[in-house]
């Protein structure tokens, strides 16, 4: 028996792989629950409630899902050029301390421009953080996935470093935080008295602005060429190196605005607890959404949907929250798995 | 053959399709013992198939294989290896950081024997090197070797295991004429020690020197056997090509001013391709000139030269009368240099993208197909549609991933992107590798259609007879150097063998100093 690849994949067999690993994720998680002493659709029905089930638990689920659009924006964009960027972790601390460094009062100009000059400042901090692995790879060859994953690691240590240091907040009672945001340099919120912020618009236009630039653009065009095929790039004349560090300051752009949007529409400030790990879901929600921009957006509103359903559900259901993390690995798991029973066809000989 | 012949290998009837392609219709074949058969035919009439169900790797949906009498199992990859069926492969399949020796005895010995009995497959070799004339050290890394040279190591790890039957894949594509008559003594000295040889070759001449019978392959189908006696290579070709074969009409074109030159162009070495050495060449109006070599003489480094991929390390390109100041492929393609590339799936086209998508590949960044950085996807659209309509490219329809398209068809597509920005200048680099006689009868016809209209045609190739045929002058590369410029009919193909084997070129201190 060997496996073929089927040439020419009808529409129902590409879109069939996100609905088989869901499916399969589903029974895997009711047989966990079983497992744990409940009652399985129980669980799933509390989890989908918790996540959709009333405006408040959606704008949550919303909310959530704002830094993961981003973050896996960031993944796709750089996986579609083959661009292994696992550093979207420190570029979204990148985003959210060039917030906190201008969004703190120093600024003096007047209120309507802060806002959108702290938006620029931190893309071009997230974009600075990923063209150092960007120009070591184009330059001399060095992995960028060697590099943007150990960046992470030294990044928040730097952040460490600066909340404990120069950018303690005084009034904070010893605790590693930075300053609180101005008024002017907040988020607002889409609706008064809901939490859902502005960040979530920023990031649904962003998929956009992303979408359009993959398709209609020259640029996404050479990032997809490179990605597909570099030497044939190189060959039409294509400059592939240029290409790379464009898709990484473009990559290292969106993963900053992550960490803007967290600060300045949720938290206020910056801690070190900011990202429980939004860089490194953002790969998951890059993959399960095939690196599509708009397959993002429903990817990280799902991945955001069980986190916050999970939760819970657990408060319910006496299920630990870990089955939230299961869930996650399995679909991506199965993802993977649906997508090669899906494109492949198995020859007995 | 005599009467009392033996049978060592014979396939029979045997029929493989691939969905809507028959790629074997009942094809036979059989060789005696002592015998040396030729498989004729040309690029994708079914010789590589079934060369592949013989050695078991495709499972034949009719027929069956037997060797020596005994009927193979389908399917099973050993059995043919194990019956003492070796071929030697086109694409040779040796460790090069392997010593020769290393390389033979690789998979012989037992791994779980303590003595690799070194010294006594050393002397094997050396007997076996020595009694078949296939000179070369035991010991040398296959690294260092030459193409030649491997071969040779090739031939001696399946005479090393005791081989019956020998199948050798196009051995000559890689060799000069020389190379050719040497490897032609070996084999006879096989067959005088019994063995069998099955031949496969597109070569006429080869075949009728070396074989003694003929198999004809067309299109999957046998399309006959003859004894080469009993033939000549006019009647070979009608059987191959299905009609007799026309040279291509070469009436002369206008000569004009040189359009690109090279002036003692040195390359860098990367390590990675062999370097051209202070090479000069003029590429003048309404003339095509060929570049003959064994491959991997710096090919490569000539076509990515005038390519603009690679810049000279020393020498100009000099472009019209102008020296070249920037050279990189985008400038190559606006200077109106119209680029062939030698591998069509590697560096011409992109698998995944759609025709369209690969049709605007080196000029999508000009005013034809976008502006201020967004694409014109309406008249790239229009430009694949006039390119399959043009240039005949077979295809579902402009939105195909080029992949699913034939070769034949990816090189059309290839050609009409190139071809509809009436380029000047032309480098064809092994424009009709592995296509079918139509699609090289085509592209033939449009690289002299582009001479006659004027265009300046630079035509690499390792198959001398089409350089023979098609060009005006040719030169030779071999080594990095490039030989003077011949006319047409100046040279036989031996003589220019000799010089393809490094011969009458001045010896390289001049350069050193």
């Amino acid at each position: 028996m060997r496996l073929e690849p089927i040439k020419n994949p009808t529409l129902a067999r590409k879109l069939a792989p996100p609905m088989i690993a869901l499916f399969a994720t589903i029974v895997i998680a009711s047989l966990l629950a079983m497992v744990a002493g409940a009652n399985p659709f129980t669980v799933i029905g509390l989890i989908l409630k918790g996540a959709f089930g009333s405006t408040f638990a959606t704008l949550e689920t919303l909310n959530r899902a704002t830094p993961l659009i981003f973050t896996g924006l960031a993944v796709s964009v750089a996986f579609r050029a083959k661009f292994w960027n696992i550093g979207a972790e420190a570029q979204l601390y990148a985003g959210a301390l060039m917030t906190v460094l201008l969004g703190t009062g120093v600024l003096p100009w007047p209120s309507f421009a802060i806002l959108p000059v702290i938006i620029i400042a931190a893309i071009l901090a997230g974009a600075v953080v990923l063209l150092v692995p960007a120009l070591m790879k184009t330059r001399f060859g060095v992995d960028e996935v060697v590099t943007t994953l150990l960046f992470n690691f030294i990044f928040l240590l730097f952040i460490s470093m600066l909340l404990e240091g120069v950018l303690k907040d005084p009034m904070g009672m010893g605790w590693p935080k930075s300053a609180r945001l101005i008024p002017e340099a907040r988020l607002p919120r889409i609706v008064d008295g809901l939490r859902l912020h502005w960040g979530f618009g920023l990031a649904i236009f962003s998929a956009i602005c992303i979408w359009i630039i993959q398709t209609r653009s020259t640029l996404g065009y050479e990032m997809r060429a490179v990605g597909l095929n570099k030497e044939a790039a190189a060959f039409a004349g294509i400059p592939v190196n240029v290409v790379i560090v464009k898709t990484a300051l473009l990559s290292g752009g969106l993963a900053a605005l992550a960490g803007f949007s967290e600060v300045a529409g949720l938290k206020g400030s910056l801690t070190l607890d900011l990202s429980p790990g939004f860089g490194y879901t953002g790969i998951i929600v890059a993959m399960l959404a095939l690196l599509n921009p708009l397959g993002v957006v429903v990817a990280a509103l799902f991945v955001a949907g069980i986190f916050v359903g999970a939760d819970s559900m657990s408060r319910a259901a006496d299920v630990p929250t870990y089955l939230a993390d299961i869930m996650l690995a399995t679909a991506l798991l199965l993802m993977v798995l649906a997508i090669m029973l899906t494109r492949f066809r198995v020859v007995r000989e | 053959m005599t009467k009392d012949a033996v049978e060592a290998l014979s396939l029979n009837n045997i029929t493989k399709r691939f969905g809507e392609l028959t790629a074997n219709d009942a094809v036979s074949l059989s060789v005696n013992v002592g015998e040396v058969v030729a498989l004729l035919g040309e690029n994708g009439a079914g010789k590589t198939t079934l060369m592949n169900v013989l050695f078991g790797l495709y499972t034949a949906d009719s027929g069956t294989v037997r060797v020596f009498s005994e009927t193979l199992p389908p399917g099973n990859s050993r059995a043919a290896l194990d019956a003492g069926v070796g071929m030697v492969h086109q694409h040779f399949t040796l460790a090069d950081n392997l010593t020769v020796q290393e390389n033979i005895t690789l998979g012989v010995h037992s791994l779980m024997k303590l003595s690799l009995g070194r010294a006594a497959a050393k002397a094997r070799i050396t007997a076996l090197s020595k009694k078949f004339h296939l000179a070369v050290s035991p010991d040398a890394r296959v690294g260092t070797l030459s193409v030649g040279e491997r071969q040779r190591v090739e031939i001696l790890k399946a005479l090393y295991r005791d081989v019956r039957v020998l199948i050798l894949d196009e051995p000559t594509a890689v060799l000069t004429p020389q190379e050719t008559d040497d490897l032609f003594a070996t084999l006879r000295l096989a067959i005088k020690e019994g063995l069998s040889i099955i031949f496969i070759s597109h070569k006429l001449h080869e075949v009728m020197a070396i074989a003694d019978r003929v198999v004809v392959l067309r299109h999957g189908k046998m399309a006959g056997g003859v004894d080469t006696k009993d033939t000549d290579k006019n009647a070979l070709a009608a059987m191959m090509m299905g009609t007799e074969a026309t040279p291509p009409d070469v009436s002369p074109a206008k000569l004009g001013a040189p359009l690109l030159a090279l002036r003692n162009v040195t390359t860098p070495d990367s390590g990675s391709i062999p370097i051209l050495k202070s090479v000069s060449l003029e590429l003048k109006a309404g003339q095509i000139v060929g570049l003959a070599g064994v491959s991997g003489n710096g090919q490569a480094a000539m076509a990515d030269v005038v390519g603009g991929v690679l810049n000279p390390r020393d020498g100009h390109v000099v472009l019209g009368t102008e020296i070249v100041q920037k050279w990189t492929p985008r400038i190559a393609v606006q200077s109106g240099i119209a680029r062939i590339p030698e591998d069509r799936h590697k560096t011409g086209t992109i698998a995944d993208f759609d025709l369209v998508e690969n049709a605007i590949l080196e000029r999508y960044s000009s005013k034809d197909f976008s502006k201020g950085g967004w694409l014109n996807w309406h008249k790239s659209r229009a430009f694949a549609d006039r390119i399959i309509d043009k240039y005949d490219v077979r295809c579902p329809g402009s939105d195909t991933p080029i992949r699913l398209l034939s070769g034949g068809n990816m090189q059309k597509l290839i050609l009409g992107r190139v071809l509809e920005a009436n380029p000047q200048i032309i480098l064809a680099n092994q424009p009709v590798r592995g296509l079918d006689i139509g699609a090289v009868n085509y592209v033939h016809s449009q690289l002299l259609a582009a001479r006659k209209r004027g265009a300046a045609v630079l035509l690499i190739s390792e198959d001398l007879d089409e350089v023979m045929a098609l060009s005006d002058v040719i030169h030779v590369i071999s080594n990095g150097r490039l030989s003077p410029e011949f006319k047409r009919g100046e040279m036989t193909p031996a003589q220019l063998g000799l010089w393809m084997a490094g011969q009458g070129f001045q010896t390289d201190t001049a350069h050193a100093s």
